[in-house]
């Protein structure tokens, strides 16, 4: 306990975890939408990108948040580029500019007279060199991401879903897709100082993989990933400070544990699910006796449609409803007994 | 083009239209007036090029040649998109995180309602109408990705249907669908077009849809081969094409 009071009295633990309280919501958030349109690894990208903006400004003299945000927004938006357009190359031109990103990176760093110790803090995390600008910084972009994310949802929701059909709604698709790379983006740099660079992309996808074990709508998935973010960020920063071990391994352990437990409750939840009957459109398990050639249903006064509740079933060329344990089709102005 | 002066009042005019696909002509030289109310549909083998007609008509993919005009505005510059309601070809892959029946119907909405708002009153009703008139109120809480096919396919109708259209395209509706779900398309549409709703269809079967349709288009190799009313015989016909004349109503000179 006197650890714990000790630890929120420090300040540069304060702002570790301000930065980690913003993180683990910004980043699920911006993430439920890259899972949603199955590009979960951009995110990862995008982080090898901002290396080569860290280190940009560690060699001009900038704070490396700002040039890391240009960076990784340049580099995100190529990489939204090279997608829509959807070549086979995109993929090999992806490639090299993740690669690029790195390597760009650590030879600027070397050249900026930086050890690998400085790059470790930005490729793993670091509680101690969050600088009170850095703090601002964080806020601010990631009270942007998250009122886009938030304000945008029924949009950004349809693009991400059925972007043909988001189009004939008159969204502008292209802008909309921009956007979201451009968050992905800016949420990297927020997460850079607690997760890290190369581990960022996983407090984007884990949490969401991690809610959609238990979850059935887009609404809960979002809400649930965003609180398991929080979770795992504060717990990961508040476990690294007490063993001394760089935050963003602590955080991204902690999340895929989540994940496991979550993954065996939902295969149980499932299992019990799967007791429910089968599909209505299937064919009921029950017995129907054959009826004579034409049978007329006596004094059948309710008429059956799609709507009446009675389980409506294929049967040859028409449809049949089931009636008391028996069919009824529609003939003329009749009911027959099928 | 002396159809310019009469342009304002088809609900699709499409003129003298070619369409590229990879190089590839998929549309050569289609012309095709819709008039408000009517219900169409657009027949042809796979291959024809009948999905590429209506993916160009709202507006998906680029015109090569000729121009589409929609409600008398050249496709282009046509902003009221909530007076279209587009029915795609059932999603093929199950996006990567669940959505529930409401919510993908919400996106229905979209065409009318302006950025950083919630659902209005209005909005609400107009998905629980949709929901309603194919069947799966129900089903509002439900994963998508958990439905059949056919159910799936009333999902993605009651989303065309939540903006209200007077425009009403779908794709191959009732490819893949049940028997069940069919009919309850069938009768959704029918609603519609008792309401005075124009409706473009593709299909290569129609099914139960045939007893509302009043007008068939039939395109063979990216050309419009029959315009007319519908019968029995050219739905077969399209396929087993037998040695028409010009003498016969509807059959174009090809």
């Amino acid at each position: 306990m006197v650890a714990v009071m000790t630890l929120f009295e420090l300040e540069f633990m304060q702002r570790a975890l301000i930065a980690g309280l913003l993180t683990g919501l910004a980043a699920p958030a911006i993430g439920t939408y890259l899972v949603q349109r199955r590009l979960s690894l951009m995110g990862d990208g995008i982080g090898h990108v901002a290396i080569t903006g860290v280190a940009l400004g560690l060699l001009t003299g900038t704070a490396p948040v700002l040039t890391a945000v240009v960076v990784a927004i340049a580099g995100a938006t190529t990489i939204e580029f090279v997608r829509a357009r959807g070549k086979a190359s995109g993929d090999v031109a992806l490639a090299l500019l993740f690669y690029g990103g790195i390597a760009g990176g650590v030879l600027l760093i070397g050249l900026a007279g930086q050890g690998a110790a400085t790059l470790n803090t930005y490729l793993f995390g670091s509680l101690t060199t969050v600088s009170p600008t850095d703090l601002w910084i964080v806020v601010a972009l990631a009270v942007t991401v998250l009122v886009v994310a938030v304000g945008l949802s029924p949009q950004l929701f349809a693009v991400c879903q059925d972007e043909e059909y988001a189009r004939v709604t008159g969204l502008r698709v292209q802008a909309l897709n921009i956007l979201i790379a451009v968050m992905a983006a800016v949420t990297v740099t927020v997460a850079m100082r607690t997760v890290g660079l190369l581990l960022v992309s996983a407090l984007m996808v884990v949490p969401v993989a991690t809610a959609q074990q238990l979850t059935r709508s887009f609404r809960s998935t979002f809400l649930a990933a965003c609180g398991i973010g929080v979770v795992a960020c504060l717990a990961g920063i508040i476990t690294s400070y007490n063993a001394d071990v760089a935050p963003g391994a602590t955080i991204v352990v902690l999340a895929l544990a989540g994940f496991m437990v979550a993954a065996v409750a939902g295969a149980l939840v499932r299992r019990r699910r799967g007791l429910v009957p089968p599909l209505p459109d299937e064919e009921p398990e029950v017995h129907v006796p054959e009826p004579a050639a034409h049978l007329v249903s006596a004094r059948h006064g309710h008429a059956h449609d799609p709507k009446c509740g009675h389980p409506a079933i294929e049967h040859g060329d028409h449809v049949d409803y089931v009636h008391d344990g028996h069919l009824h089709a529609a003939h003329g102005d009749h009911w027959d007994e099928h | 083009m002396t159809a310019d002066t009469t342009a304002g009042q088809e609900a699709v005019q499409v003129v003298d239209l070619s369409v590229d696909l990879g190089g590839r002509p998929v549309l050569r030289g289609i012309d095709l007036e819709i008039r408000p109310g009517e219900a169409v549909v657009v027949l042809g083998t796979n291959g024809s090029g009948k999905s590429t007609l209506i993916r160009t008509m709202v507006g998906l993919l680029r015109v090569s040649r000729g121009r589409v005009s929609l409600f008398g505005t050249p496709a282009p510059s046509f902003r009221q998109w909530h007076r279209v309601g587009y029915v795609p070809q059932r999603i093929t892959a199950a996006s990567g995180v669940p959505a529930t029946v409401q919510e993908v119907v919400a996106s229905g909405r979209l065409s009318r309602r302006r950025l950083f708002r919630p659902l209005t009153a209005g909005d609400r009703a107009a998905i629980d109408d949709a929901l309603e008139v194919v069947g799966m109120v129900d089903h509002r809480k439900h994963a998508v990705a958990e439905l059949s096919g056919g159910q799936q396919q009333r999902v993605l109708i009651a989303r065309a249907l939540a903006s209200d259209p007077e425009l009403l395209i779908l794709d191959e509706p009732t490819a893949g669908v049940d028997l069940s779900s069919q009919s309850v398309l069938t009768e959704a549409i029918r609603e519609r077009v008792a309401r005075g709703t124009t409706v473009v269809l593709v299909s290569h079967d129609l099914g139960p849809m045939d007893s509302l349709i009043d007008r068939s288009v039939v395109l063979r190799r990216g050309r419009v081969v029959y315009d007319g009313p519908p019968h029995a015989a050219q739905t077969h016909a399209h396929v087993h094409p037998h040695g028409h004349g010009p003498d016969e109503p509807g059959w174009l000179p090809s």
